[in-house]
């Protein structure tokens, strides 16, 4: 079965979102620890970390998020942030305390696979990685690789990139982790097309704004649609 | 480069001989410009040494920039001291920031990139940029902070009539922060054929070693003419630090002298290394105004140049061994030193330099050489708006 991964923005209404997100059908969430200068980030994630921490959501209090996120959903919890939140706090301690919080593993956008390996995290690979990077991400990655499925940042797009296919490939080359594609995936379409091709999406930005414009019940409609798009996809290889 | 490891744990593994100057440097950047980073870094190390490119681009400075740039010596500046100025405000386009343009210039065209992306705060590197595009047929793109594109509006104008487009950066400070983010944005998404024509030594490996080296001229000619005028080396070098760019550069040319001080000045509320912490930001680890979660400060300065929460890493390793020392100037003790040069001297200077200008002049210091980044044109309007 095709993977899904929804991505939230730590916030006082986090919780709730993510029990509407797996009531919907998400297999793991990605909590975003807002930074004041997200480069990764397109203008709907970088609006939502503004708005996070308009509301105090600092480290410690995205910590605390995250475990009353864990004391409601029983799926993968993924800390989703960028490298100064981790220089602040210490790299070690917040690994120590993202953990005892109730985190699965981690998602830095700014350390390239060769910074702080000891960190345990999922690495990102894109378009652009040469397949031997692809292989170092892939050996050193927790779990499973991300796949930016396009050069860019995040946010929703009109298709499923072109370029993702080809990353897909070279990626299958070289490791046999699964693959979860993301960045510029919102529609069921789209989710149905990069599910085709990678073991699994991550869907932000949509569904950063329909949490934020609408909420809980919202979200889960949304995120029920995308289940039911991912199901209906025809599993064609093992992987 | 200068560093082989960093002394913290936190950036290491093979990071450690991605640019690191001490514990600060590095590459924090996704994943996506890594690859780019990589080419680039290819791209600088093949024809840094080519006598093919250093002819050009002693060519361009000659010709086209206009260096040797002149060492004056003021007249009725300094009281008992004697103050040397290095004229970058005489370079084309009214500062030093064409000294980085001009390099890069020919690096993207090595790499075969057709289009530059930058990122500008007072405007002069994102004149500078537009300038060179014009020269050797680039699109460009200038990225600025809204607030900037109101303090700096002659140079908005510059860079339209140059060919450039120039994108209002309308959140967050409406800085050279922000502006920033959004040239690397705008580079993530085009990455494939953009050139990032990053303006000061700041950002990931290799740019901050990069743009030293393309400004290093202004030391390497300050030396020899200081040697020439006085048969002596300063006692003190003194320059302004926003990103640090005109700084390093004539740093570059004293490093070595060891009984010669090296004094960087920043504006007092945009001081990333006189009460700035370890961070990361736009790429690279170094002293920032950042909050105890790494969330990054505010800057505030009347200078635009100078107003960013950053610096470039080699200052914060330089500030750490204590090769350089860094001070503060007030938004006000800037605009007194902007108007005594302009009536000593007969030179108005731009705001930036004149925050080295007003340390310069309280330094304990007899024989002093200050680096004259910029000229004031642009600042007119804010100067006498006041």
């Amino acid at each position: 079965m095709k993977k899904l991964s929804i991505y939230l923005m730590a916030g006082p209404d986090t919780p709730e979102l993510a029990a509407a997100a797996v009531a919907g059908g998400a297999d793991l969430l990605e909590i975003g620890f807002p930074f004041s200068d997200p480069l990764a980030d397109g203008p709907v994630i970088r609006l939502a970390g503004e708005r996070a921490l308009a509301q105090g959501m600092r480290t410690r209090a995205c910590l605390e998020c995250l475990a009353e996120t864990r004391a409601r959903v029983e799926v993968p919890l993924i800390p989703m942030t960028y490298a100064s939140i981790l220089e602040a706090y210490g790299y070690e301690r917040f690994q120590a305390d993202a953990q005892k919080a109730g985190a699965t593993s981690l998602i830095v956008a700014d350390l390239p696979i060769e910074a702080a390996p000891e960190l345990r995290r999922v690495q990102l690979v894109a378009p652009t990685t040469p397949s031997e990077r692809i292989s170092l991400a892939a050996h050193r990655t927790d779990g499973w690789l991300y796949l930016v499925s396009l050069t860019g940042t995040t946010g929703a797009r009109g298709e499923v990139s072109e370029q993702l296919a080809g990353l897909v490939e070279r990626a299958r080359g070289v490791t046999d982790v699964p693959l979860l594609a993301g960045f510029g995936i919102s529609t069921p379409d789209h989710a149905a097309g990069a599910a085709a091709l990678a073991d699994g999406i991550v869907v932000g930005s949509r569904a950063v704004e329909i949490a934020h414009e609408s909420g809980p019940d919202a979200l889960q409609d949304y995120v029920t649609v995308l289940r039911t798009a991912l199901d209906r996809v025809v599993v064609s290889l093992p992987g | 480069m200068r560093g082989a490891s960093p002394p913290h744990p936190p950036p290491g593994g093979e990071a450690a001989a991605n640019g690191f100057y001490g514990a600060y440097g590095g590459r924090y950047v996704p994943e996506t410009l890594v690859p780019a980073l990589d080419e680039l870094e290819e791209g600088w190390n093949d024809i840094r040494d080519d006598p093919g490119f250093r002819l050009e681009l002693e060519q361009l400075q000659a010709t086209y920039v206009g260096r040797p740039t002149p060492l004056y010596r003021t007249e009725r500046l300094g009281g008992d001291r004697t103050i040397y100025l290095k004229r970058e405000d005489l370079c084309h386009t009214g500062a030093h920031k064409i000294n980085n343009a001009v390099g890069q210039a020919l690096v993207a065209r090595r790499l075969g990139k057709k289009r530059i992306v930058a990122e500008t705060g007072a405007g002069q590197h994102g004149v500078a940029s537009a300038t060179v595009c014009a020269r050797f047929g680039l699109e460009c793109v200038v990225y600025m902070g809204s607030e900037d594109m109101e303090r700096q509006k002659p140079n908005v104008e510059r860079m339209h009539l140059l060919g450039a487009e120039v994108r209002a950066v309308e959140f967050g400070t409406r800085t050279l922060k922000e502006a920033t983010s959004e040239a690397i944005r705008d580079w993530i998404t085009n990455v494939e054929t953009t050139h990032y024509m990053i303006g000061s030594c700041v950002g990931p490996h290799p740019y901050p070693e990069l743009v030293r080296e393309l400004q290093s001229v202004i030391g390497r000619e300050a030396r020899e003419q200081m040697l020439a005028a006085e048969s002596r080396l300063p006692e003190a070098v003194v320059a302004c630090v926003g990103g640090g760019s005109n700084a390093i550069g004539l740093f570059a040319g004293f490093l070595e002298d060891a009984d010669v001080r090296l004094v960087g000045v920043e504006a007092a509320g945009a001081a990333s290394l006189g009460s700035g912490r370890a961070g990361v930001l736009h790429g690279a680890r170094s002293s920032l105004l950042a909050d105890e979660d790494g969330q990054i400060a505010d800057a505030h300065s009347i200078s635009a140049g100078l107003d960013y929460p950053g610096v470039g890493p080699e200052h914060a390793f330089l500030r750490d061994t204590g090769r350089a020392e860094y001070r503060a100037a007030t938004d006000e003790e800037a605009l007194g030193a902007f108007h005594l040069l302009a009536e000593r001297e007969g030179i108005i200077p731009a705001l930036e330099p004149a925050h080295a200008l007003a340390r310069a002049l309280d330094l304990d210091a007899e024989l002093i050489l200050v680096g004259l980044s910029g000229r004031g044109d642009k600042d007119l309007a804010t100067v006498l708006g006041r």
